[in-house]
């Protein structure tokens, strides 16, 4: 009875958290209690804690400010690590970092899918020995998560600091939602940098959420509440499967919602702009579309969807935006979430709209084809399934990076807008044709041009690359749903064989 | 002060809207030309139009501004 009462009394203490005025100074900024976190982001309130009495009978830090253990969400086991930032501002010491690497290696070991609860100002630099540089200090949780990718789904939801080396926690997960306002991430902080190199910076310009998800790319998922960051997170483990070896859950189909003159969705007109976000939605089930990096590289879309209750992970060009050219910070989006797709069995739709990549001296210094490479490389190297569609213009390398028929896509089809070419009619008339067209009189210029410009869209008509057997079928906007769908079905038995050798090397 | 700036280079092929008029967010301010390709250019707030940085025809670099205007 005396022993179960003091059991109590010490499980109450480490629940109480740190002193009460940081659970005071979190809630001004919106910021929930960590096993708050943890309950929103399982079922009900199904978990079991690991090392709950760490650092706490004669060192006063409970749990050492990580809650770690397995919980239950939409009713599959999870592994989750949480900082607690009430306790020493969520630093990392010695049973903080053991506590990591334990659950990671109970991840590991299980096959089960590894979810980080981020908010921490990183290492606790009086603890360092005993967390920095050891075999199982800080650099082991890294260690750790790098073994692990691919293998379990690994989430982050960012809630506040992630500093210094701590901000290599999300880099190695395979998403990161971060809460804006409050999650940041930085190597060095504003006062750090106006010590060390001079620049004068405010905390959101140098690493903040909104930074993250639309500049550095950092960040895949921006959330304006904790609520909507850690269902985002609950939602994204819905199109995954616990390891590497098992496809995501199937759901049953759900139509998409209806839309009026879908053969009039996409504009005959090549170069105006169109939103392609109207034409994912004509495809997908209803309400399934779950956008990645959404706010990073607007001019391409990635994401999740469900097609006939099938995961498909969707990479689409976006000519609403910067007019669908692909750019350096396009491409390694792409890359990014093809390797993602690849690595958990998600199958890819790749629908192009693409003018190709963008040309000029800035693109070029910012290594524009090595960028281009690697998208090219996570393209071509997918084991998944690949469907392809043209759903209007493919010119280029633009062809190429986005599954064309040289990269054995399963299916490569095509809508009765789609145009296939090296390059656009004006300036591939003006590439043959330059020299003659300068030799003309003037006034007979114009009708020369306008010719040749019909002899080349005739020449590249896409009745005429399915005749030469280039793309497999040409259907209209109205039957692409049913057609894609029985082809997933088709390919889901798919098992590409991992190539005999260690790796390509990567053009980046 | 809001300034509107460019995410592409190219030209400027159609400016939608005058010094003081009042715009919507969402709305296409500015149509340039690059790659082949229309390239709207949308406010990302609401406000009025205060100046005009630019013409039909002329050539914009990545980042340059547009237009300013107040909200």
């Amino acid at each position: 009875m005396r022993l179960n009462q003091e059991w109590q009394e010490r499980v109450d203490a480490v629940h109480r958290g740190g002193q009460e005025k940081y659970h005071q100074a979190n809630a001004e900024k919106g910021k929930l209690p960590v096993r708050e976190r943890i309950r929103l982001l399982l079922d009900e309130d199904v978990y079991e804690e690991d090392g709950l009495f760490a650092a706490g009978a004669d060192r006063g830090l409970p749990a050492d400010g990580v809650v770690t253990g397995t919980g239950k969400m939409h009713g599959r086991m999870v592994c989750f690590m949480a900082n607690d930032s009430t306790v020493k501002a969520g630093s990392w010491g010695p049973g903080t970092v053991e506590k990591i690497i334990r659950i990671q290696e109970t991840a590991e070991e299980l096959g089960l899918p590894m979810m980080y609860l981020v908010d921490s100002a990183g290492a606790r630099i009086t603890d360092q020995v005993e967390m920095f540089p050891n075999r199982r200090g800080a650099g082991r949780i890294f260690h750790q998560q790098i073994k692990m990718s691919g293998v379990v789904p690994q989430v982050c939801v960012l809630f506040g600091p992630s500093a210094a080396g701590g901000a290599y926690m999300p880099a190695f997960c395979d998403v990161v939602v971060m809460v804006e306002g409050n999650a940041s991430m930085y190597l060095g902080s504003p006062r750090m940098a106006e010590m060390v190199i001079g620049e004068k910076v405010s905390l959101e310009e140098m690493g903040g959420a909104r930074m993250h998800c639309s500049v550095s790319g950092c960040g895949d998922m921006l959330a304006e509440n904790e609520e909507e960051a850690i269902l985002a997170a609950r939602t994204y483990m819905t199109y995954m499967p616990d390891t590497w070896k098992t496809k995501p859950a199937s759901t049953d189909s759900k139509p998409p919602v209806h839309m009026e003159n879908l053969d009039q969705m996409v504009p005959e007109n090549q170069n105006a702009a169109f939103d392609m976000l109207s034409v994912i939605h004509a495809l997908v089930d209803e309400d399934s579309w779950f956008e990645i990096k959404a706010l990073f590289a607007k001019e391409l879309l990635t994401g999740f969807a469900r097609i006939d209750g099938r995961v498909v992970g969707i990479v689409a060009n976006q000519p609403k935006q910067k007019g669908g050219v692909l750019f350096p910070d396009s491409a390694d989006k792409a890359a990014r979430f093809i390797h993602l797709c690849d690595a958990f069995q998600v199958p890819l739709l790749f629908l192009m709209d693409v003018p190709g990549f963008m040309i000029g001296s800035k693109v070029e210094r910012a290594g524009i084809i090595r960028h281009g490479a690697k998208m090219v490389a996570a393209m071509s190297q997918v084991r998944v399934p690949k469907l392809s569609v043209i759903v209007r213009k493919a010119y280029g390398a633009g062809l190429y990076a986005m599954a064309g028929p040289a990269f054995e896509p399963d299916w490569c089809i095509a809508l009765p807008t789609a145009k296939v070419a090296v390059m656009g009619p004006e300036a591939a008339v003006n590439a043959v044709y330059a020299n003659k067209i300068a030799a003309l009189p003037e006034n007979e210029r114009a009708a020369f041009i306008e010719e040749k410009r019909k002899e080349y869209q005739e020449h590249v008509d896409i009745y005429h690359l399915a005749s030469e057997l280039i793309v497999d079928d040409i259907l209209p906007m109205t039957k692409l749903r049913s057609s894609l769908a029985f082809r997933l079905e088709a390919v889901s038995a798919k098992d590409k064989k991992k190539p005999a050798k260690h790796n390509p090397v990567y053009p980046v | 002060m809001t300034e509107i700036r460019t995410e592409m280079a190219g030209n400027v092929w159609k400016i939608l809207v005058g010094r003081g008029e009042e715009v919507k967010a969402g709305q296409e301010l500015v149509i340039l030309e690059s790659m082949k390709m229309e390239i709207p250019v949308e406010a990302a707030q609401s406000g009025v139009v205060k100046e005009v940085l630019t013409e039909e025809g002329s050539f914009v670099d990545e980042g340059q501004v547009l237009m300013t205007f107040e909200e």
